[in-house]
């Protein structure tokens, strides 16, 4: 049996570890900044981490499970156990704001916040989406949506009109 | 040794050495080909009153429509006119994939018999396949393709929408996610659409081809099995009787915006009664299941 404060104290680290993991497609990213770690939770010393993958073909979340058991165990958390977790679905609203910093530093433009949903069929968009993505690089909102899907399932491509750059958009799911 | 630091890789004298060290441990080195159980730490206990083999038979259908489509779309890679579409097709495909390996891992676990998602895409034979067949055949052309993508993307969104409050909670969750990835499919559909049909007079008349293609298997979206029936008298699926007036609203509004209109066409008639969610599927079935089970077959349970 742990005390309550050295189970803090595991709970603690195990978050520092587990979160710390980078995302293999957005590697400037942890998986705390992701939003996808869900929980940790402790009982008879080993820890049980609960992960959401971010859509359902996202190929990153097995290196992801591997990543996170493999440095628990290395941490001395003997018998980590990675769990999925598929509710509620992972949103890009989840991403910390830290996370939107990072991206924006990497040249990528974050998600902008979701509209709630109205009750009814969802919308749809026939045209170019607006409010515009601001450039990550020059920080214009004078862009265009060059290609809605881009190399990994979550981005999709625009060019800034300004700057004259492409850049990538995380999208809002 | 995934845990191996900078410092411990700079270690190695090349870079393939430590690749080969981290193989070691019983891991796969390569990217993305470690196909563990999408539903791996998920409770998939069959919610008490659900019928399990109803509820299997069901996620059946559903993964086969995303298994099948996903195929198809697969096979657009490299013949894609532009780079930026085929991206856009490889990742619809793979958003499918990735639908289709829940439900099938779902299917197996809901029925029984513990069926993996291989021993269901691979193992089965044509008859088995409960996918519509709206989802396998081929495409004539980018119109062609554009005309079924928006068919089977809005009414897949249409259903995965409803079914986000279903009883089985693994359903639920996976119909949650797909819904939000079904937009974008649908979105890029329609906007394609639009852009063929209200562009020059050419390719107006090949996306009114497309059309024409796709109409005949339209019907059969909306005409439900027992199975269905049952499960939506029971909260757990839904009838696709009942997706019709989103579908209709959907495409009357794509179509406006293109100045199309839907083509007046026969269904693709059933035989003896039965079609794809009975396992009768159209020739072009038979070809789409010896590429996509080839290398499953000519080594099974071959791992890498």
């Amino acid at each position: 049996m742990v005390t309550e404060a050295a189970a803090t104290e595991l709970l603690t680290r195990a978050w520092q570890i587990a979160g710390g993991v980078p995302d293999p497609e957005l590697p400037m990213l942890t998986l705390a900044d992701l939003g996808i770690l869900r929980e940790i939770s402790l009982g008879d010393g080993h820890v049980t981490v609960s992960l959401t993958p971010t859509y359902s073909g996202c190929p990153a979340l097995v290196e992801m499970r591997r990543e996170v058991a493999a440095r628990l165990a290395a941490a001395g958390f003997a018998d980590a156990q990675v769990l999925t977790v598929l509710s509620p679905p992972w949103s890009t609203d989840l991403i910390s704001p830290d996370g939107r910093r990072k991206l924006a530093a990497a040249g990528i433009a974050p998600p902008r916040s979701r509209a709630a949903r109205r009750d009814g069929p969802v919308p749809l968009t026939l045209f170019a989406p607006g409010p515009q993505v601001a450039c990550p690089r020059c920080g214009s909102v004078d862009t265009l949506q060059t290609a809605a899907f881009s190399g990994t399932a979550c981005k999709d491509l625009h060019r800034c009109r300004a700057c004259g750059e492409p850049f990538e958009h995380v999208k809002e799911v | 040794m995934s845990t191996a630091s900078t410092e411990d890789t700079m270690g190695f004298d090349t870079a393939y050495e430590s690749i080969s060290e981290e193989t070691d441990t019983g891991h796969r080195w390569a990217f993305g080909t470690g196909f563990t159980d999408p539903l791996a730490g998920v409770d998939t206990t069959v919610p008490a009153g659900v019928d399990g083999a109803d509820l299997g038979a069901y996620c059946l259908m559903l993964g086969d429509d995303a298994l099948v489509m996903s195929h198809r779309l697969q096979q657009w890679l490299a013949r894609a006119p532009e780079l930026e579409e085929e991206t856009a097709l490889a990742n619809i495909a793979l958003d499918l994939l990735g639908q289709a390996r829940l439900l099938l891992s779902r299917a197996g676990t809901a029925d029984g018999t513990e069926r993996t998602e291989d021993d269901l895409a691979f193992g089965r034979g044509e008859r088995e396949f409960r996918n519509v067949r709206l989802a396998e055949v081929t495409d004539g052309d980018f119109a062609g393709l554009i005309g079924r993508l928006i068919v089977f993307s809005a009414w897949r969104l249409a259903l995965l929408d409803r079914l986000r409050g279903s009883a089985d909670p693994v359903l639920a969750a996976v119909a949650a996610q797909g819904a939000k990835e079904l937009t974008y499919h649908r979105d890029y559909a329609a906007q394609w659409l639009i852009r063929l049909g209200d562009g020059t007079g050419y390719s107006r008349e090949r996306m009114a081809r497309g059309l024409a293609a796709v109409a005949p298997l339209v019907p059969e979206l909306f005409e439900p099995t027992a199975v269905e029936r049952r499960l939506a008298a029971a909260g757990v699926g839904v009838d696709p009787a009942e997706l019709r007036n989103e579908f209709d609203a959907v495409a009357s509004v794509v179509l406006g915006e293109a100045e199309l209109d839907w083509p007046d066409v026969a269904a693709l008639a059933r035989v003896s009664g039965q079609a794809g969610r009975d396992g009768v599927h159209t020739e072009e079935m038979g070809y789409l299941l010896a590429e996509l089970q080839s290398v499953a077959r000519a080594m099974p349970g071959a791992t890498w």
